[in-house]
């Protein structure tokens, strides 16, 4: 089998299931209770924030866990536009967002907020400037992705948050679902005030995430209840569930700091031989991010290709997961104005630091026959 | 290009004449101990500074570690390259950009050797213009910059150094011996432990544990606290003495009202007397007058008519607010104040004295004898030891 779906979900590493294994086994005292048991939970949960924390160069008290990055990203930016409502309601976002990002700026819009979709060049490259130029006086929140999910655009992040570092009452959330152990961020120096990341991106675990939220940034709760992540996520904590996702990061960063090379240039190299393909058209930009390869095959429907392949075991997608289930067309690719014969046709590889040159090969080999087969049906 | 080397200005110790050498050799220790986790990492002593020697380990968690560590004024990333134009600018240019948030920087070049073509004005010029025309948004302030991008050609090499960070201040701990900390899980006794380490000073802590009164979070909690300042310095050996068995008997033949004064007066001798088999020459706690009963002029008066030893106070003229601010910095705050019972806050009298005297505490003492159960106290004693400097393997370490 070959699995190049990494960005829908990564295979979770037989080090993360252990731990989850184990801290459900020996840690399934609720964190909150007072006995004993309850503070060897408590100290393993505190151990892992601390963890996290450390990882991303920020302190325990700036990690809140979440159910994924569904969740906090929902949290960002709800969370924001309710608790500071009063002093605006506009919203910045981008057109080519993910669905938990878009769909939360709409719920938001049917409560009355005004939302700014700022456009992208063809590559999906969001402009600062055209930020800059949507900022108004009333403006609170500025989401940005860090990386594409579809295309792998890597966006200026750093710019970006110089730039609302500017306007002291606006906040800038990141979701960096994709970009966890792919491209760099620094919180602090980048002044982002909210990141969101996924368990199940990373090979942890579905259902695990996290939001960090910077020092003094208040947030109105999505969940309210008991006064788990200071106060602003309540529910018991996932503590096995908690315990992967830190171990997950631990991983995927050292792997980043090891084996990020390995990875650019196995990308490069499946670049290299797919743009030998006749009619295929390569959407994603030159400097992207380092795992996913977003292609367009004019003429052919994406799924037919994604079945030929399978009958291989040889796993790709189109555009993302998350709005795979609607139609063939990409918003993405419609966003980055591309025609409909490109974005209708497109089809997205995405590596992992597990995938090896043999797979690469195998997978354009085999993508080959598979456009040959389709065309002389 | 990387930094490959961090320069450490000395604080205070400058002004300890014959004894400087004495303190600089403590710092170097207290570096090697602190930066060991980082196997490549070497610290040497030259003349009027220090430097730590990189040898290819990222800069910046060492910088951290540094800047924990107390003797030390201010600390930059330097580099070390050879005495070419290229590759001065090259260093020079690095060496800002690692300071993003700097709107303004001036060079300032100094040639202890004279051989170098290019005079030190001229040298400022080029590499102040080379800087200006390959960054954006940063302007030169010759007066009062963000940065100042020292060059320095000598021994046939040029280092480059630019943003000065500040140093933990103080002087080296292990220099002016030993305190025993009475170390609660509130917030106040861990900013006096880290404002006392800052003298130089070394720390044991003491805690009063109650079972079941008091649970293993709240000795936990102190363990965690323990081990937050042992960053600052060296290991901190906690004593948790059993105060169960004393406080139920103040609480059953003490009159209430005292109840809160005799019990301090029982920690106090049970200090005492562990400093003394330690061999410790004081205590050391987080009294602030006036914040709560037992820290009235008149409460500390009677309170510290038990002890001969010298008590350390180094919160006693500090506000609360100034007192948080301290433990937020050095990270001890968010353990402070997790909510569980300590021994302080189990048999709180409705009333307590706020200005008992000696003689009635004495009085109220003389009628039962406490001597049996501080023996035993101390005697049942158990001590932990608390590093963080090491690290520690613990039982959730495979998990993680």
């Amino acid at each position: 089998m070959i699995y190049l779906d990494n960005s829908a979900t990564t295979k979770p590493l037989p080090e993360v299931l252990e731990s989850f294994m184990k801290s459900a086994e020996s840690f399934y005292a609720n964190p909150s209770s007072v006995h004993q048991l309850g503070s060897d939970a408590e100290r393993l949960l505190t151990k892992s924030r601390t963890l996290v924390a450390d990882l991303m160069e920020l302190e325990a008290s700036e990690v809140l866990f979440t159910s994924g990055g569904t969740e906090a990203n929902n949290l960002a930016i709800k969370g924001i536009a309710l608790k500071h409502q009063n002093r605006g309601k506009h919203l910045i976002t981008t057109t080519i967002e993910h669905p938990s990002v878009l769909e939360a700026f709409h719920s938001l819009e049917s409560l009355g907020f005004e939302v700014t979709y700022v456009n992208v060049d063809e590559a999906g490259h969001v402009d600062p400037d055209e930020i800059d130029k949507a900022i108004r006086k009333d403006t609170i929140l500025v989401s940005v992705m860090s990386v594409n999910n579809e295309i792998g655009t890597v966006q200026p992040i750093e710019e970006i948050g110089r730039l609302t570092n500017k306007y002291p009452k606006l906040f800038f959330h990141v979701d960096h679902v994709q970009g966890l152990g792919k491209v760099p961020i620094h919180i602090k120096d980048w002044s982002i005030d909210l990141v969101s990341i996924s368990g199940h991106k990373i090979h942890g675990l579905k259902g695990t995430g996290a939001l960090f939220v910077r020092k003094n940034v208040s947030l109105f709760p999505l969940l309210h209840g008991g006064r788990q992540e200071q106060e602003k996520r309540a529910g018991t904590e996932n503590l096995p569930g908690i315990v992967a996702l830190a171990k997950a990061i631990r991983l995927i960063k050292q792997k980043e700091k090891d084996h990020l090379q390995e990875l650019k240039a196995l990308q490069g190299d499946l670049k290299q031989q797919l743009r030998q393909i006749d009619g295929l058209v390569i959407n994603s930009p030159e400097n992207g991010a380092p795992h996913i390869v977003n292609i367009s095959l004019p003429g052919f429907k994406p799924e037919v290709l994604i079945h030929k392949l399978a009958e291989n075991e040889i796993y790709i997608s189109t555009k993302s997961a998350c709005s795979s289930k609607q139609s063939d067309v990409s918003a993405v690719l419609e966003a980055c104005k591309l025609e409909a014969e490109r974005s209708t046709s497109s089809l997205r590889i995405s590596l992992s630091y597990q995938n090896t040159k043999a797979e690469i090969d195998q997978f354009v080999q085999a993508l080959k026959s598979a456009v040959v087969h389709v065309t002389h049906q | 290009m990387e930094f490959d080397h961090i320069l450490i200005r000395y604080g205070e110790m400058f002004i300890k004449g014959k004894n400087r050498r004495k303190f600089e050799s403590k710092l170097q220790s207290n570096l090697i101990k602190k930066l060991k986790e980082f196997p490549s990492v070497r610290v040497s002593k030259k003349r009027e500074r220090m430097y730590v020697l990189l040898n290819g380990t990222d800069p910046h968690p060492v910088m951290k570690k540094c800047q924990q560590v107390f003797g030390i004024h201010t600390l930059s990333f330097a580099i070390k390259v050879n005495k070419s134009e290229e590759e001065i600018k090259q260093a020079a240019l690095y060496a800002i950009n690692d300071a993003p948030e700097a709107r303004t920087f001036k060079v300032s070049s100094k040639r202890a050797d004279k051989d170098f073509p290019i005079g030190s004005q001229d040298l400022n010029h080029i590499i102040g213009g080379y800087v200006l025309s390959n960054t954006e948004g940063i302007t030169v302030d010759v007066h009062n910059p963000d940065v100042e991008l020292k060059v320095e050609l000598r021994n046939g090499a040029a280092y480059i150094t630019a943003k000065d960070y500040p140093g933990a201040g103080g002087l080296p701990v292990g220099t002016s011996g030993k305190s025993l900390l009475l170390l609660s899980g509130g917030i106040d006794s861990p900013v006096a432990g880290f404002l006392t380490m800052k003298r130089g000073v070394e720390l044991e802590a003491i805690h009063f544990h109650s079972p079941p009164y008091t649970s293993e979070r709240a000795k936990q909690k102190v363990l965690d606290l323990a081990g937050e300042l042992s960053k600052y310095g060296t290991k901190v050996k906690v004593h948790i003495i059993p105060f169960t068995n004393i406080q139920q008997k103040i609480h059953r033949e003490m009159p209430e009202g005292y109840s809160m004064t005799i019990m301090r007066r029982m920690m106090m001798r049970i200090s005492e007397q562990l400093a003394d088999r330690e061999g410790i020459l004081s205590l050391n706690t987080g009294e602030s007058l006036g914040q709560v009963a037992s820290q009235t002029m008149e409460s500390m008066n009677t309170i510290n008519e038990v002890t001969n030893l010298p008590i350390l106070r180094p919160l006693a003229a500090m506000d609360k607010l100034e007192i948080i601010e301290v433990s937020r910095k050095i990270g001890t705050y968010n353990i402070s104040v997790l909510p569980y019972e300590d021994c302080c806050t189990i048999f709180v009298p409705k009333a307590p004295k706020t200005k008992p005297t000696r003689e009635k505490a004495n009085f109220y003492e003389s009628k039962v004898d406490f001597s049996q159960d501080i023996a035993e106290a101390i005697n049942q004693s158990v001590v932990v030891e608390m590093d963080r400097n090491q690290t520690e393997k613990d039982e959730f370490d495979e998990l993680l």
